[in-house]
């Protein structure tokens, strides 16, 4: 693996105050298509999954399931194809079997809504049980309505948190106001879109400028939030790159290269 | 001419009379059928009286009707694919009805009718009723429909010949079948241009396995067409035919009125603003395209109605449409790709039998200008080229449904027995029927979660009906074939405080044409140059760019490919050398070097050539078989020719030709195995799989059978916010369940209209065993065009993956600079 310096903050029109950026974000791409950062001095991986894997702690961590989304929409009438409880746990027991992570995070939004654990398959219930044996899993919900859910019905195993702190990383679902050295999120859903050959091609993506992480919903159905939008102002010090999944790589892209929808 | 005069009572002979005209003979031939109670197809020329001919019948009965006490129903339902067609033609059918003093109410209906003038319709029927395919469909999926149109006698379908081969069509259809159970004693009436088919157009209108009767016009003179030869030599390449415009512009100052036919919005845009340049005349010239704002256009027809115009430039939008009376020459920008829509757009010349239609061709480029003669030819010997009758699409099928259930509940056999007398459904199987019926119930999944979620229940009298009153309502805002394309408003941008806001607005634009502008970027629209500034919304702002040089977008070529038979005649004249004297020298020179460095093809040939061209090796074949099978042809080649390790990299099509670069050379390789039939199986099933078309056309189908609501009740949801994506769907059903009927769907339609597999089928067909390779040491006059076009248009083949691939490799090639 062959790490190389990318230097953040040139872009033409930094969407924070860049006073205090950092010069760089160290990179590299592995064979399992993963890109590689330092994240506050801490290598991680962001897998083509969509989840985060950060290794000296042993640690997977996946943000937004909204596990129950298309029966969500069944009930209002749009009879969406019920596969995507059944997709986002395929990948998600992927990535555990070829991680082997000691502490399993899901980062929040695991359900879609506050009755989606109700109409929850037992079959997937069991899964999620399944995840939860010989690791520790860890339900950092944050202050969401579906906190209660699962806590309290008791019928999934596990501990929720409203944060995780490991080393010099934070994890907790929605990012903090202002600059959150150190800080793991989810919750905005990012999406990078890029424009080529005429054409426009949008991704779900990690946005990251080194210091802190925003994840890309781990859904099957999770929408996106372009990165350009301004939701995403004020939150990175300098303007971020964005790791767009591709068909099992992640492909880090330049802010300056990134378009709004 | 005495059966004629009998055949009219004698105020509607008087009528004729009073106008200096008499009856013509196909008139009289639909009042006849009309008597008879006979479904008839009318054929026959603009400007032949077809509209009357088709009502005639209705007024006669409805003027011959009994005084009675109490309103009866709608008699006579007219339905136009257009709007503003329905609105003219009732303005038409107000001069008899007024002349003769008949009793008979005429209202028209659209999506723009008020409210309260709908509901009135509703509780006080006109005895004609003008309306659109979508009103019908609404009409379907309400529960006043059966006793509304009981004393329905006659519905008229006017312009079929523009909507039977469409989703559209198979939706009329099915509301043509439902009609037909409401109103036991409606007969068909059919209005239709001349079409190379009418017997598959009569199976369309008439209840299948039924044949409708057929009435053909006189037809008018034969129309006079010329291909231009332009003082400058035609273009190598190109699509603007901005060579020729000084001679357009005089042959606009010599006719009384012009319509200019261009084949996309951007070539509109061009040649109207060329033409402005050089209007020293100042002659007024209007312009007329789909993205103008809707005011606008109304105000050029408009402007065309008093006949203030002496020349609008337009594109499709205009091939059907209102008469104009004043327009004396019809100017086609660039090939015409097909002898129907070109005789359809000649049709609009000259609304008089009597005297000829004049048409000027305009060929962009050398294969243009052989493929203007031999659409020509093909106007002159009437040599039209048609669709295939179309098999009925299951997403729509299954919008019907759902809509039929929300008018009344339904018996499955006897709904079934109804839907298969709709043409393109004819051969449904009952097994497929209940499969929609499924899909339409509870999503059609194999996982069955979602029956407590069903949006059909089945009642104890063992009919289907709709759930529930929200269910209904949802649908009946989502009815219609029409997949409107995400567009954004395009606004002159203003200040407000710090705010960019939006102000006047201009007009409306695709969203994926504004995708590929970054800010700052200028381009034409409406005739004048803007810069774009940014996107808020569903807002693009733009500020007035005078003077500043536009880009050209990639939205440049013609939409339409070159249709099988002009293509066919094209390849008749190559290889007719005896002909080549009657061309232009300029081309004729071009086709003499060609046979000289390389080979004409005779005329069921297909030539491939092969050369190197600094370090790239290219194919070069010519099986001049349209724009969009090429395509598909170049992406299945890319992957043989990938395999064979030939490492290709790009490739380009146009109407005649396909050209691929690679990396190792070609030319020795076994041309019949490149080019065999086989690669319409696993190699098209596996592209097609990962394509972004199948992604699109999954996403229509979704929308059109109701998956996926585009309205919500509400709130006016438009496509930018729908909150899931239906790419995401699309993936995981393809996962989990690879038949399921959305994806078959999906699979029809891309194969069908975007890929036209079929005739890709055809093509591989007819060169099997005919291929002609040429191995050369440099490019060939024939090779020219087509390579002209590489770096011009989008390579239709750059995946989604590639795109990310070269961003990111650019990104760390750039780190690596730095370290
Ligand atoms: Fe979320």
């Amino acid at each position: 693996m062959r790490w190389v310096r990318l230097r953040t903050g040139t872009a033409e029109t930094p969407i924070a105050p860049a006073a205090a950026a950092p010069a760089a974000i160290a990179l590299a791409r592995s064979d399992c298509g993963a890109l590689w950062i330092e994240l506050m001095g801490e290598p991680v991986a962001l897998r083509p999954s969509g989840g985060l894997w950060i290794e000296r702690a042993g640690a997977f961590v996946a943000g937004d399931l909204h596990l129950g989304k298309g029966s969500s929409y069944a009930r209002g009438g749009q009879l969406l194809p019920p596969y995507d409880t059944i997709a986002t746990l395929d990948r998600l027991e992927a990535e555990v079997r070829a991680l082997k992570p000691r502490l399993l995070i899901l980062l929040g939004d695991s359900f879609h809504d506050p009755q989606a654990l109700d109409r929850l398959h037992p079959e997937d219930a069991n899964r999620l049980r399944g995840l939860a044996m010989g690791r520790r899993l860890v339900w950092a919900e944050g202050n969401h309505d579906t906190r209660r859910g699962v806590s309290a019905l008791g019928v999934l195993p596990g501990e929720v948190a409203d944060e995780v702190v490991l080393g010099p990383l934070t994890l907790r679902h929605e990012p903090g106001p202002g600059a959150q050295p150190g800080e793991v999120s989810g919750h905005l859903h990012p999406c990078a879109k890029l424009v080529a050959a005429g054409r426009g091609v949008r991704r779900r993506a990690f946005a990251t400028d080194g210091r802190r992480l925003i994840l890309p919903a781990f859904g099957a159905y999770a929408g996106g939030l372009n990165v350009c939008d301004p939701a995403f102002k004020g939150l990175f010090e300098a303007p971020p790159l964005a790791g767009a999944l591709g068909d099992g790589r992640v492909h880090p892209l330049p802010f300056s290269a990134l378009c709004g929808d | 001419m005495d059966g004629a005069q009998t055949a009219l009572p004698s105020r509607f002979q008087a009528w004729f009379e009073g106008r200096g005209w008499s009856p013509r003979r196909h008139q009289i031939d639909m009042v006849r059928k009309g008597r008879e109670g006979r479904d008839v197809l009318l054929i026959a020329p603009t400007g032949g009286g077809k509209t009357l001919a088709g009502f005639l019948p209705s007024l006669i009965e409805l003027a011959e009707r009994p005084p009675r006490n109490a309103a009866g129903g709608v008699h006579t339902l007219y339905l136009s694919p257009l709007k503003a067609l329905a609105v003219d033609v009732h303005r038409n059918l107000e001069i008899p009805i007024a002349d003769m003093g008949l009793p008979i109410t005429v209202e028209a209906r659209t999506g723009d009718t008020p409210l309260a003038k709908r509901q009135r319709q509703r509780l006080h029927p006109p005895d004609m009723l003008l309306t659109t395919p979508e009103q019908l469909a609404l009409f379907c999926a309400w529960e006043g429909a059966r006793e509304y149109f009981a004393d329905l006698r006659c519905v008229i379908l006017d312009e079929i010949h523009a909507i039977h081969g469409s989703k559209r069509g198979d939706l009329l259809s099915l509301g043509l079948a439902r009609l037909a159970q409401f109103a036991p004693h409606m007969r068909r009436v059919g209005l239709s241009a001349t079409v190379n088919d009418p017997d598959m157009l009569r199976r369309w209108l008439a209840p299948a396995p039924g044949l409708a009767d057929l009435v053909t016009g006189d037809p008018g003179a034969p129309p006079v067409v010329e291909v231009l030869v332009s003082q400058n030599e035609v273009p190598w390449s190109g699509w603007t035919a901005r060579h020729a415009m000084a001679e357009v512009y005089q042959a606009i100052e010599q006719s009384k009125t012009a319509l200019v036919f261009v084949n996309t919005r951007f070539q509109a845009e061009m040649a109207f603003q060329t033409l402005w340049e050089m209007n020293d005349a100042n002659l007024p010239i209007a312009l007329h395209h789909g993205s103008l704002a809707a005011e606008q256009r109304r105000r050029v027809e408009a402007a065309m109605a008093r006949e203030e115009l002496r020349a609008v430039v337009c594109t499709s939008t205009l091939d059907l449409g209102i008469d104009w009376g004043s327009v004396d020459l019809v100017i086609q920008l660039a090939a015409p790709k097909g002898s129907s829509r070109l005789v359809q757009r000649i049709g609009r010349a000259n609304h008089r039998l009597d005297e000829p239609s004049r048409a000027l061709l305009v060929p962009a480029h050398r294969f243009e200008f052989l493929e203007c003669e031999a659409a020509k030819e093909a106007v002159e010997a009437n040599d039209l080229d048609g669709e295939p009758a179309r098999v009925g699409a299951q997403d729509i099928l299954a919008q019907h449904v759902m809509g039929v259930a929300c008018g009344e509940p339904f018996d499955l056999q006897a709904l079934y027995a109804e839907v298969i007398t709709a043409a393109p459904f004819a051969d449904l199987t009952r097994e497929d029927f209940e499969r929609v019926v499924d899909y339409v119930a509870t999503g059609g999944y194999a996982l069955r979660s979602y029956d407590r979620f069903a949006r059909l229940v089945k009642g104890r009298d063992g009919r289907w009906r709709a759930r529930n009153g929200e269910i209904t309502a949802r649908h009946r805002m989502n009815v219609g074939a029409i997949i409107e394309i995400p567009v954004l408003s395009i606004k002159v941008a203003s200040t407000r405080g710090q705010q960019r806001v939006g102000g006047r607005k201009i007009g409306e634009m695709e969203e994926s044409f504004l995708e590929q502008l970054s800010p700052g970027d200028c381009f034409l629209f409406s005739g004048r140059v803007w810069r774009f500034e940014t996107i808020t919304g569903l807002d693009a702002l733009v500020t007035p760019a005078p003077g500043e040089e536009a880009r050209t977008p990639s939205w440049g070529g013609s939409k339409f490919a070159l249709s099988t038979y002009l293509a066919k005649r094209v390849r008749r004249m190559i290889a007719d050398r005896a002909g080549w004297p009657r061309l232009p020298d300029d081309i004729q020179e071009w086709m003499t070097i060609q046979q000289l460095r390389s080979k004409i093809p005779s005329e069921d040939e297909m030539l491939v050539e092969t050369f190197q061209r600094g370090r790239r090796h290219f194919l070069v074949a010519y099986p001049f078989d349209g724009r969009i099978s090429h395509g598909t042809l170049c992406q299945l080649l890319a992957r043989r020719l990938e395999r064979a390790g030939r490492q290709p990299l790009g490739f380009v099509a146009n109407d005649y030709a396909l050209a691929v670069w690679a990396l190792q050379p070609m030319g020795e390789m076994d041309m019949d195995a490149l080019f065999q039939e086989d690669m319409l199986g696993d190699d098209l099933e596996a592209w097609l799989d990962e394509s972004f078309m199948m992604k699109r056309a999954f996403r229509h189908c979704a929308m059109l059978s109701g998956l996926i609501q585009r309205r919500q009740p509400g709130a006016e949801k438009s496509s930018r916010q729908v909150t899931f994506s239906t790419d995401l769907i699309y993936d995981v059903l393809r996962r989990h369940q690879p038949d399921h009927l959305l994806l078959r769907c999906a699979r029809a339609d891309a194969a069908q209209g975007v890929l036209d597999v079929a005739r890709l089928g055809r093509l591989l067909q007819r060169i099997k065993g005919r291929i002609t390779p040429v191995e050369l040491s440099r490019v060939s006059p024939f090779a020219v065009p087509v390579l002209l076009e590489i770096g011009r248009e989008a390579v239709a083949g750059a995946g989604a993956e590639a795109i990310l691939q070269e961003t990111a490799d650019a990104l760390i090639a750039d780190a690596m600079e730095l370290d």
